[in-house]
């Protein structure tokens, strides 16, 4: 016992003179969080508060143009900004390009007879089915000119179909209200009052958004809920640079000859390591939920709320960080050098984070790499603390996250005895 | 009868990657509180037969005892018996003189209170005390070293095995550690040296053994071996037998 404890005091030292790894362990991840939750937070807010920004150019001087604009309006997505009518296409287009708005609509000049036009066909077409006699239109619905809706390629393929969804919405209203006056009018000869029309178009029937959660709390996730525990367990794997370089280190200086000359084996040292490095893992993820819950919100960005079973939140954290501790010791253990180690431990990481679900969702990922999730650790831990941070999980929702990174980790452990023994290291 | 130190018998080993054994029947005795010096050129394989005798490297065939105990088991508690002061600085450059050692010393297997006093009676011998909570990476190269052989020593062991200890260092330095070695001796630790300067191993070792080729060509007492091959000193006994080639292209 007396020889693990030295083990681990030396290595704590080491660790601690290690000025750019400490950095790197603990700076890095938490600039990570700042950053990503940053943007997202304003990714989001550009969606919800400051609105995205339009150029909208109505060449239609009838009502349904007007109409149009102010269901657009009223829809809140857009900040709006109207255009001369008699604006060409091609100043439109270079105002979004440079950036003035990321979209740009263009209401054409028959839009609202094109619509009148519709509607009376329609009508007229329902009256004859329905034996009563229509007035008598000859054009053909359908063939009214498009609206157009321009676009800057940097804004996001989600943004535009959410764009272009309420566009559709705000036409549907349009034509649904023209629809009803001239059915309205066919019928009684006299125009749709306003109260009538408002009620049945305005009237519809109202959305609750509700997050689904285990334990029938209904807090609202934001990007800090989402960007911590993921970058929590990115920066607990990424103690690969840090622990890897060790193994490597002592390997190729003379301590690691000496080492096996003594009689002590060298399972002690990697269980010192292994208890070393998991307090650091366990130091840096409380460390990145402290930053969370406290200094985030005075970064006005969402605070942290941490998950009401923090037994589980602790289990969570423990195995995914003597994961990414089993996982440095085994590249340490196969690499030849620290550039090795340095290299292919960090784009390792980056891509089982990528595997993982990290940078993408799992659900968004194509259906090939579905099942190659299951191969990255992070994947578990993510899942595992996705279930605790935004389902309102309890220790016993996440055992079937914590089992497969359990095994996982006693699968890389093994792995690493084997080099080790291959090696004739142990 | 003497006791033996190190017994090596009809020892036989090669590298993985080798088709022909390095050594083949290999036999040598090194009696206990001896002062024995390993000598050969590059490549004759004294750093192998002493990574062997020291159980970094495994033999195929054969045996070798250090004190009656088979070191082939893998036994770790034979380990106690015997220190290594290897050519490289095996130690943690970051941490200073005291660390080390209290590192080394407990997985030597001594105790706290047993490791503060070693500490201190070693610091103190070797010249090191006002450096001892000084990083031993801002040392000299000398001073290193008596780091290197401080972190050998702590155990107290019957057997020192010493690869070039005073490769790099400054007079004064070697002169000191020659000199602390021999008083070691006098205590009663065997000592099993190799080297190539020649001039300061003729002034510790007692017995020799001048290896080549994965062969021991002679062995024997020193001042015996110089009067019966008519050589003046180390130097020329080595290249009269040895040769004047170049030997490490076959490294």
């Amino acid at each position: 016992m007396y020889k693990l404890w030295a083990a681990i005091i030396k290595d704590v030292r080491i660790l601690c003179r290690d000025r750019f790894g400490i950095i790197l362990m603990f700076g890095m991840p938490v600039i990570l969080a700042i950053v990503i939750t940053s943007i997202q937070s304003s990714s989001f807010l550009l969606a919800s508060d400051d609105k995205v920004p339009l150029l909208l150019c109505n060449r239609d001087t009838g009502e349904a143009g007007r109409q149009l604009i102010l269901a657009i309006d009223k829809i809140g997505m857009f900040k709006m900004q109207q255009v001369l009518k008699d604006e060409s296409d091609k100043i439109i287009t270079g105002r979004v390009y440079s950036k003035d708005a990321l979209l740009a609509i263009i209401i054409p000049a028959d839009f609202s007879s094109e619509i009148t036009m519709k509607s009376k066909t329609v009508v007229s077409k329902a009256l004859n089915n329905l034996g009563l006699e229509g007035d008598t239109i000859h054009a053909t619905a359908g063939a009214a000119s498009p609206i157009i809706l321009y676009y800057h390629p940097v804004l996001q393929e989600s943004f535009r179909h959410s764009a272009e969804g309420a566009l559709r919405s705000a036409i549907q209203l349009v034509e649904n209200k023209q629809l009803l006056k001239n059915l309205y009018f066919s019928l009684s000869e006299k125009a749709l009052p306003d109260t009538l029309e408002n009620d049945i178009v305005n009237n519809q029937t109202a959305v609750n958004e509700i997050p689904v959660s285990k334990d029938g709390s209904r807090r609202i996730p934001n990007a800090t809920q989402h960007n911590i525990p993921a970058w929590t367990i990115f920066a607990m794997f990424f103690v690969v640079v840090s622990l890897g370089s060790s193994v490597v280190r002592e390997k190729l200086n003379g301590s690691f000859i000496r080492l096996k000359t003594l009689p002590t084996n060298y399972l002690v040292a990697l269980l010192s390591k292994q208890i070393t490095y998991l307090c650091v893992t366990m130091l840096q993820a409380a460390v990145i939920f402290a930053i969370g819950v406290w200094i985030f919100p005075l970064m006005k960005l969402p605070p942290l709320n941490l998950p009401a079973d923090i037994a589980g939140l602790f289990l969570v954290t423990f195995i995914c960080g003597w994961c990414a501790v089993s996982y440095a010791i085994c590249v340490g253990v196969f690499a030849q050098t620290q550039e090795q180690v340095n290299g292919f431990g960090a784009v390792s990481i980056v891509i089982l984070a990528a595997i993982g679900g990290l940078m993408v969702p799992a659900f968004a990922m194509p259906d090939s790499f579905k099942t190659m999730l299951n191969i990255s650790p992070l994947h578990w831990g993510l899942e595992a603390y996705y279930s605790l941070f935004l389902e309102g999980g309890k220790l016993q929702d996440v055992w079937m996250n914590v089992i497969p990174l359990f095994f996982i980790t006693v699968l890389i452990q093994l792995t690493a005895i084997i080099g080790l023994k291959r090696k004739h290291l142990i | 009868m003497s006791v033996m130190a190190v017994s090596i018998e009809n020892l036989a080993f090669s590298y993985p990657h080798q088709s022909n054994m390095l050594f083949s029947h290999l036999n040598l005795q090194i009696t206990s509180g001896e002062r024995f010096g390993l000598f050969g050129p590059n490549g004759a394989g004294k750093t192998t037969l002493m990574n062997l005798m020291t159980g970094l490297l495994s033999y195929h065939k054969g045996s070798i005892r250090l004190l009656g105990n088979e070191i082939k088991t893998r036994n770790k508690s034979v380990n106690k018996l015997f220190g290594f002061v290897p050519q490289d600085l095996s130690f943690y450059h970051e941490l200073t003189p005291v660390e080390n050692l209290e590192f080394f010393g407990a997985w030597s297997g001594l105790h706290k209170k047993e490791i503060k006093k070693r500490i201190n009676e070693l610091l103190e011998i070797l010249g090191l005390s006002d450096v001892r909570n000084k990083q031993v990476q801002k040392f000299s190269g000398g001073m290193k070293r008596r780091v290197n052989l401080a972190i050998g020593i702590i155990h107290h062991p019957s057997i020192l095995f010493l690869d070039e200890p005073t490769v790099g260092v400054d007079v004064q330095t070697r002169h000191a550690i020659i000199n602390y070695l021999k008083e070691l001796n006098k205590s009663g630790t065997t000592l099993i040296y190799t080297s190539h300067q020649l001039s300061e191993a003729e002034g510790l070792c007692k017995k020799i053994a001048l290896i080549d080729e994965g062969k021991i060509i002679v062995y024997g007492e020193l001042n015996d071996l110089l009067s019966a091959h008519r050589e003046e000193d180390l130097e020329g006994l080595f290249l009269k037998l040895t040769g004047k080639n170049y030997r490490d292209l076959n490294v």
